[in-house]
């Protein structure tokens, strides 16, 4: 269980966080929402623990997150960053298999059980993201798409309980978009925690179990995607007119008046 | 990767032999005797072959953890201002005119190297946050050349002014076992703590942010990436004055023979530093000119054009 209570969050004197209490189970695909500016990067990176907390607490089940030793933790929550940004260009074997780090307690060569261990996660996480084509391609040679499934598969090897990720759908195709979503479904089906920052509202509404819409830093709505997306919110939140078009997990959004309907 | 370092290794093991009959005076077992050939190999060539390795593996070794701690394939150990820290400590040494009595000289650079590192941790120390650190740097190594240049200046007669401006140009002549034994442990002490870095700088590789997510403590790691640079390049500053390029170039020499991860260019940045410090030492000293090539010169020369080729293509890449 990973919750934070009373969580505020500052960032060079700004408030983005304000006072945000919630309660993540294990288990479920979480969605965090809101607009440009909202604090959802940040809310993610303090649920992480990589942010310094003003006040409140982050807790991973009856721990402090921040009292966690580094590496204990990493092994723990596997983080994903916005910016899929690789400063050398590895190959994505090798760029996958810097998420087996935390694992590792020494430089140079790891002892044989942890190597097969290695290399036995960096391969599921290979196949989970279907990047086995890839692996020996550099970085610098793969689309947008196939980057963000590369960072995706590093998490991925970390066999973390919990994976936090900043928009790992952005960037990619609609087939991709699918695939991932059905993958971190297939991971939240494990038994881990996924919670998912998403800027496409009609994604989190058909792939999410539970959605926290934030707003100004502070969590405006907080359920099910069909409650916490609900025509009203979104007209609140984002200040768009809209309505929901289709049927539950093949939903989409239409912009304008709801009673301009043809 | 290890066949990387198992070739250098072996080519290092060629070359310093070979580096050995090099010089003003041939020496080889099928020429002419040399008179005081026993001499001159073990008290001139063979502690400065040995300093050219120990000197140019720091370098190689260094320049690979700060472009992988910098994120930045453009980085060299001189960035920290250690360097010129350590040179303006040798300086301090040659202006009060005590850098004939013997260990003062390195000493005052290793003092020098120290005070740079302090003032960078008590500057940028406190956040782990790189971009801060590297101004810090900056600022300390054009603060350290400024004072040097003071130094030179004011400096008590034209002989002092020469000796100072002659050693800035960094040169192995005339060095003795004793510069080796200063420079040898403090700069191999440096390159194990680099190398105990390396899992963090791979880790680098994916950014600040997901490394920490990764296990990387930012300011422990900062502290380490001081303390190894800082005893590599005060140790080679120490003993030979300040060479420039090394540490860019031979980084990128290396990292295509591997899986470009920081930490596999640790070791084989090393060797091959220090076989080229090693080459271009010997070739200075074959070189028919009327004084020796200085070999902070010779590198300068050769690394320039090398930059400049590195930025062409960078730009390309990134075009």
């Amino acid at each position: 269980m990973l919750s934070a209570r009373d969580l505020v969050v500052k960032r060079s004197g700004r408030t983005v966080v304000e006072s945000a209490s919630l309660v993540l189970e294990p288990g479920v695909l979480t969605a965090i929402c809101g607009p440009n500016g909202a604090g959802k990067s940040s809310l993610l990176a303090a649920l992480a623990g990589l942010l310094p907390i003003a006040s409140g607490e982050v807790a991973l089940g009856d721990r402090q997150v921040a009292a966690i030793p580094a590496r204990e933790k990493a092994r723990m929550i596997g983080f994903l960053p916005q910016q899929a940004d690789v400063a050398w260009d590895i190959s994505v074997e090798t760029l996958v298999a810097l998420g087996r780090l935390p694992w590792r307690s020494v430089p140079g060569r790891p002892a044989r059980a942890s190597r097969e261990a290695d290399s036995k996660a960096v391969a599921s996480a290979m196949a989970a993201m279907e990047l086995e084509a890839l692996a020996h391609r550099p970085v610098s040679q793969l689309s947008g798409g196939e980057k963000a499934r590369a960072a995706m598969g590093r998490v991925l090897a970390g066999e973390p309980d919990w994976i936090l990720a900043d928009e790992p759908l952005a960037n990619l195709d609609l087939s991709h978009q699918q695939a991932l979503s059905a993958s971190l479904k297939r991971e939240a089906g494990k038994g881990r925690g996924v919670v998912v920052v998403m800027h496409d509202l009609a994604a989190a509404m058909n792939h999410a179990e539970r959605v926290i819409v934030i707003e100004n830093g502070h969590i405006v709505a907080d359920g099910a995607p069909e409650q916490a997306l609900s025509r009203e919110v979104i007209e609140a939140v984002w200040q768009v007119p809209c309505r929901w078009l289709g049927k539950a997990g093949a939903r989409a959004l239409a912009m304008g008046p709801a009673d301009a309907e043809t | 990767m290890k066949r990387l370092s198992l070739l250098l290794l072996v080519a290092l093991a060629i070359a310093l032999p070979l580096s050995l009959l090099a010089g003003r005076v041939w020496i080889a077992p099928w020429a002419e005797p040399v008179p005081h050939a026993t001499t001159i190999l073990m008290e001139l060539r063979l502690p400065r072959g040995f300093l050219a390795v120990v000197i140019g593996a720091g370098l190689g070794g260094a320049g690979a953890a700060m472009q992988g701690y910098l994120r930045n394939p453009l980085a060299d150990p001189g960035l920290f201002g250690i360097a010129p820290g350590a040179a303006l400590g040798a300086v301090m040494a040659l202006f009060l005119g005590l850098a004939a009595i013997p260990f003062v000289l390195p000493a005052f650079a290793l003092i020098g190297a120290g005070g740079a590192m302090a003032l960078l941790a008590l500057i940028a120390g406190r956040t782990g946050g790189i971009a801060l650190f590297t101004l810090a740097g900056l600022m300390i190594a054009s603060l350290a050349g400024t004072l040097t240049s003071l130094a030179i200046s004011l400096s008590p007669n034209p002989f002092a002014t020469s000796e100072i401006v002659t050693w800035l140009m960094g040169a192995l002549t005339d060095r003795s076992w004793t510069d080796l034994w200063i420079a040898a442990p403090l700069t191999l002490a440096g390159l194990v703590v680099l190398w105990f870095t390396g899992p963090s700088l791979d880790a680098l590789t994916l950014g600040e942010q997901a490394a920490v997510s990764l296990g990387v403590e930012a300011k422990r790691l900062q502290w380490w990436i001081v303390l190894g640079i800082g005893l590599v390049i005060g140790a080679g500053v120490a003993a030979a004055g300040i060479i420039g390029f090394v540490g860019l170039m031979v980084p990128h020499l290396v990292r295509p023979f591997t899986d470009r991860r920081p930490s596999s260019l640790i070791v084989p940045s090393a060797l091959a530093g220090g076989l080229l410090v090693l080459v271009a030492d010997t070739v200075c000293r074959v070189l028919p000119m009327a004084s020796e090539l200085r070999l902070g010169i010779a590198l300068s020369l050769l690394g320039a054009p090398f930059f400049l080729a590195l930025l062409l293509r960078l730009r390309r890449e990134l075009a």
